[in-house]
């Protein structure tokens, strides 16, 4: 390459790095000085999927010109993304550990507060086909089960329910989400997952729940955070407040969630 | 046939090559940048330090033995199927052709993801071969390192069917005919004059093939899950990496991707590909 030719290249760097840069300062005044129609971005654990759904309409509608939208995901791989820097107000993660990693980056406003519990509980399809009753089922040769991964808050707690049964299990799958985990038991594909009492819940008759006595020992705080790079501040606060209210955990507890 | 270079060589300058217009030359430098920045990301970003206790981790080596070993088998898989596809989309008419020719290159532009649903409703433990399999058998297939194979041959053929269906299309006819005229057989033509005179396409097709194969991630996820050593391939591995606790063992290795892909493009083009 000449030497020309090489200039021209890093002045077009140079331009359009300006150009982009340029770009990204001029959007943030005006999204920032929005004064009614405001929307707010809520990452949420995936067991909340269904709960938060339906609480984000009720704040809506308390809120009149107030957008509220979900990202639902595995609580690690939105705490990922949040030290990132995804744009976002608030976080509501399945566990104090995927909460941690966004606090620990200084990305949450004040301290997390925790809003509900949950517990685990084994997925079968439904009728319990293969008469599973406790962890210890699980190991039975040829039975195909489906974990969260390690990293995710509901594969953390079944690996700490696992130890605490003294049950040694080799998944055929290690999930991304919670409703991953659930998705393979309800299609068919496995004969059991270990998910939240509230997915069987939200499944509505598509998988059973076993209950087994181990999972009291492996129980998530769910901790919610305003996070510090929300344009939205006061808003992302009342979303805080409102998760707390008697209203949101009166529906969440109905959901199968536990009081904190 | 002229190749570029070897008009390149002459002394009078070329009157196919000469300088771009700036209304061209600006997007094409910038969309250059754009598809190098990334790469140099990882370059600047790559923990250079530790690089060899990242890349020499258990965990890591398995999933990228895993990777090698799926995509290759994967690759064969395409091969084995996939010529004779494009041999009969290039070299015979039958009715829905067309139609054929659309759906089979289908996985080419679809999600990964749905590729994945879509093999779960097939070869699934409820799906629509799935069933009987396990019925009559008692095999499942998703969960097992044949899924993986099964998720990444279904990604990648379109890749190898579409270059050897245009190699096909653009060979010279005569040579076949010739074959022909002088006894031979029509499955004997295609073993000796027509796969030689498609060489340089089927390899082309194979590198893009395995190299799509090898980085298969929605589609496997989806309908082989994620298991450490029996279905957890490279991508999936980098993924969760980047997820839990180290984020930088995750560039190291998606560096390490990379170079295993570099290495392989340029080794094809050193020995044999008549391509570019």
């Amino acid at each position: 390459m000449r030497i020309r030719s090489l200039v021209s290249v890093g002045l077009v760097a140079l331009v359009s790095a300006g150009v982009l840069g340029a770009c990204s300062s001029s959007s943030s005044p005006s999204s920032s000085s929005s004064t009614k129609n405001q929307t707010l971005t809520v990452l949420a654990a995936a067991s909340l999927t269904d709960t938060f759904t339906q609480l984000g309409k009720e704040f809506e509608a308390a809120h009149p010109g107030t957008k509220v939208t979900f990202s639902f995901g595995g609580s690690s791989t939105l705490a990922q993304q949040i030290v990132q820097g995804a744009p976002a107000d608030v976080f509501a993660a399945a566990s104090p550990a995927t909460m941690k990693t966004v606090s620990d980056a200084g990305d949450v406003v004040g301290t997390p507060a925790v809003f509900v519990k949950n517990q685990l509980v084994i997925a079968v399809p439904p009728g319990n086909p293969k008469g599973i009753q406790g962890l210890s089922d699980l190991t039975k040769p040829g039975l195909k089960v489906v974990l969260c991964d390690d990293a995710v808050p509901c594969g953390a707690a079944a690996q700490k329910a696992l130890t605490a049964a003294n049950v040694k299990l080799t998944p055929v799958s290690k999930e991304q989400d919670v409703k991953a985990a659930l998705s393979k038991v309800s299609l068919g594909e496995a004969d059991a997952a270990l998910v939240y009492r509230t997915d069987v819940k939200a499944a509505k008759g598509q998988v059973d729940g076993i209950e087994f006595p181990e999972s009291a020992q492996a129980i998530n705080d769910y901790p919610i955070a305003a996070l510090k790079a929300s344009k939205a501040p006061d808003l992302a606060n009342q979303f805080v407040q409102f998760i707390q209210s008697p209203q949101a955990q009166q529906e969440l507890i109905a959901a199968g969630f536990q009081a904190p | 046939m002229t190749r570029p270079s070897a008009a390149r060589r002459g002394r009078e300058p070329d009157p196919g090559f000469r300088r771009a217009p700036a209304a061209l030359a600006v997007p094409a430098i910038l969309g250059l940048l754009f598809l190098l920045l990334p790469l140099l990301g990882l370059l600047v970003r790559a923990p250079w330090r530790r690089i060899g206790t990242v890349l020499t981790q258990p965990a890591a080596l398995t999933a990228l033995r895993l990777s090698l070993e799926t995509a290759t088998a994967s690759t064969a898989l395409c091969l084995v199927f996939g010529i004779p596809v494009a041999y009969l989309l290039a070299r015979t008419r039958f009715w829905g052709q067309r139609a054929v020719r659309a759906l089979v290159t289908l996985p080419l532009v679809l999600p990964p993801v749905v590729g994945g649903v879509a093999l779960f409703t097939a070869y699934g433990r409820t799906g629509v071969v799935g069933k009987w399999w396990d019925r009559w058998f008692g095999y499942t297939m998703p969960f097992t390192t044949t899924a993986v194979v099964v998720a990444q041959a279904f990604v990648a053929m379109p890749f190898l069917i579409i270059a050897v269906e245009g190699a096909l299309r653009a060979a010279d006819r005569r040579f076949e005919e010739a074959a022909a005229t002088l006894g031979a057989s029509r499955w004997t033509t295609f073993r000796r004059v027509t796969l030689p005179l498609v060489g340089p396409g089927v390899v082309a097709g194979t590198v893009l093939c395995w190299a799509r194969a090898m980085g298969e991630f929605g589609a496997t996820i989806t309908f082989a899950g994620n298991f450490e050593g029996t279905t957890q391939t490279m991508p999936l591995y980098v993924y969760r990496a980047l997820e839990t606790a180290d984020p930088n063992s995750a560039i190291a290795l998606s560096l390490l991707l990379v170079a295993v892909c570099v290495a392989v493009l340029v080794a094809l083009r050193g020995r044999w590909a008549g391509v570019g």
